[in-house]
């Protein structure tokens, strides 16, 4: 199976180009009651940088000491703010729903 | 060909959850999904790269989990207080990771740059990427209130050179043909005087205009990530990069809309000034106790508060909560009202209302209600000063005239909250306190809230 994926530079302009259209659209007109937890979300989504440096690891023979912390220690930066970005977020969220549940569950 | 598919999946999944996370009801199922495709796109983004041995994916693994624990320890154990200091550190690391991944790309595995859109490519994660780190760094030091060197004059003056030297290096790099030898120097200095820009570019700026700020690293954050999803020919980075970039930039521009300042002002460190227009003007205050403040309350039917981040300061949020459960024995309808810019991020006082419980269908946007605010009989205002402000709307010669207010002055009874006559951030004086239905309640908020409620249980 080939497992290979490229991306041309015109390929690049266009993706570019409609997902920043795409961009403003999907996330206009958002409640202020969700603009922290949609920062940290999105900052969260930020730590794909991460799949950069999985890249340069796996890439990088084991000898090559020196490149190879880099690749990790990019690794490691973005594994935390990816991870935790989603966490946090979900634990802001989870704070929103909780007392939804007695609204909804209040006997009337 | 199926890691193709992996990746439409994970793109797709991304912008959905992106979208949901707009709307309250589905913004966690929004925050699984994207959590969910980043997941499959790095599983794929793993496959895709090819079997390099057991040793590599061994320490992989081991870097993920470590990371993973990193993040979910420190994102269980803050407050939501500090929400905004978190998010700048992680926006740190990412950035620290943007610039990490562009030096080692040539000073590590030693990728020959031999054409423009590579060399731009990497310039910019750099750029981006070294802004955003040292950025976030100290905003997070200034959010946590750390010792930093008080904002002058010099720091303003060594942004903008910087900012001068960083375009001189790129139009420097565009104008000259290519030469792959001298490359790593180029590449060397546009990450060293970017992380030196974003020191001077942070320094300067007050902490009124954090949300503003934070907002802004946010999206440079993003602009790096798109930059490395260039430079690894990866549409999942891409299309995520952008998606940050566009929410950063969205945000960054509403809250200065809400500020009524430009970007640039926020970005030159202009700090509003009221030396020159008010100096010292005599103000005839009316005090009032926390006896008096739970009467006036008892014999309210619409009660609002309108919170600030002195509230946050001093923990009164479950204080506000107690207040409202004991209105609400008697029928009395106490709202939050909340302004764009308060606390230290968009939406911090959400936050910390709904951690204290309090429901959000009670909680309402400035724009919601401004426009019947003379319905609430008594206003409670709680560690807010400038965005209550009657002279932002009638003063124009007042330093914040034009900046959305909390028309909380056409309330029947106004109480502020607060420890001293101290000015606000802007140092404007607050003509609220001249009107006859405003009273100031001196002292902590949550000792004052806390004393509204006992004298409240007796009546």
């Amino acid at each position: 199976m080939d497992f290979s994926y490229t991306i041309t530079a015109i390929d690049g302009v266009f993706i570019l180009a409609l997902s920043l259209l795409l961009g403003f659209e999907v996330i206009k007109n958002i409640p202020a009651v969700l603009h922290t937890p949609l920062m940290s979300g999105s900052n969260a989504i930020s730590g794909i940088i991460l799949f950069g440096g999985i890249v340069q690891l796996l890439n990088t023979p084991l000898d090559h000491v020196w490149t190879l912390a880099a690749a990790s220690l990019a690794v490691l930066l973005g594994s935390i703010n990816l991870a935790g970005g989603f966490f946090v977020t979900h634990r802001m969220l989870s704070m929103f729903s909780v007392k939804r549940k007695p609204a909804k569950g209040r006997k009337a | 060909m199926m890691m193709n598919f992996a990746y439409l999946f994970a793109t797709v999944g991304l912008i959905q959850g992106l979208k949901f996370m707009g709307d309250p009801a589905r913004a966690k199922t929004g925050n699984m999904l994207a959590a969910a495709s980043v997941v499959l796109a790095l599983v794929a983004v793993v496959v895709a790269t090819g079997w390099a041995g057991s040793t590599h994916v061994l320490l992989l693994v081991g870097l993920l989990t470590v990371g993973t624990l990193i993040g979910k320890t420190w994102s269980s154990r803050v407050a939501m207080t500090a929400m905004p200091q978190l998010v700048s550190i992680f926006n740190a690391l990412g950035g620290a990771c943007a610039v990490v991944l562009s030096l080692n790309e040539v000073y590590g595995a030693g990728t020959p740059v031999d054409n423009k859109l590579l060399g731009g490519v990497l310039i910019l994660t750099a750029l981006f990427g070294g802004t955003a780190f040292t950025g976030s760094m100290v905003a997070y030091l200034k959010l946590d209130g750390r010792k930093l060197p008080r904002p002058a004059q010099i720091h303003k003056v060594l942004a903008r050179l910087l900012l001068a030297v960083l375009a001189a290096i790129v139009a420097y790099y565009f104008a000259m043909p290519t030469d792959a030898s001298t490359y790593p120097t180029v590449l060397l200095a546009i990450a060293i005087a970017a992380l030196a820009y974003g020191i001077f570019l942070t320094l300067p700026i007050g902490g009124a205009d954090m949300p503003v700020l934070i907002s802004l690293l946010n999206a440079l954050t993003g602009v790096a990530t798109l930059m490395a999803g260039l430079l690894f020919h990866d549409p999942v980075m891409i299309i995520g990069g952008i998606l940050v970039g566009a929410t950063g930039i969205l945000l960054t521009l509403q809250m200065c809309t809400a500020m009524n300042r430009s970007l640039g002002g926020v970005l030159a460190g202009k700090i509003i000034s009221a030396k020159s227009t008010q100096s010292e003007v005599e103000q005839d205050i009316r005090s009032i106790t926390a006896v008096e403040t739970a009467s006036l309350l008892a014999f309210s039917k619409q009660v609002a508060v309108v919170p600030g981040y002195g509230m946050a300061v001093s923990q009164a949020q479950r204080e506000c909560f107690a207040l409202q459960e004991m209105l609400k024995g008697t029928s009395v309808d106490l709202h939050f009202i909340i302004h764009p810019v308060a606390g230290r991020m968009p939406g911090h006082m959400n936050v910390l209302l709904a951690e204290a419980n309090i429901p959000y269908e009670s909680v309402l946007e400035m724009t919601a209600v401004n426009d019947t605010m003379e319905h609430y009989d008594t206003v409670l205002v709680i560690g807010a000063n400038d965005v209550v402000n009657p002279a932002a709307e009638n003063d124009a010669e007042s330093p914040i005239y034009g900046m959305p207010i909390i028309r909380a002055y056409k309330a029947k009874q106004v109480v502020v909250m607060k420890r001293s006559m101290a000015k606000g951030y802007s140092g404007v004086v607050n003509t609220l306190f001249d009107r006859q239905n405003c009273k100031v309640l001196f002292g902590d908020a949550k000792e004052s809230l806390a004393a509204i409620i006992t004298e409240l249980k007796r009546i």
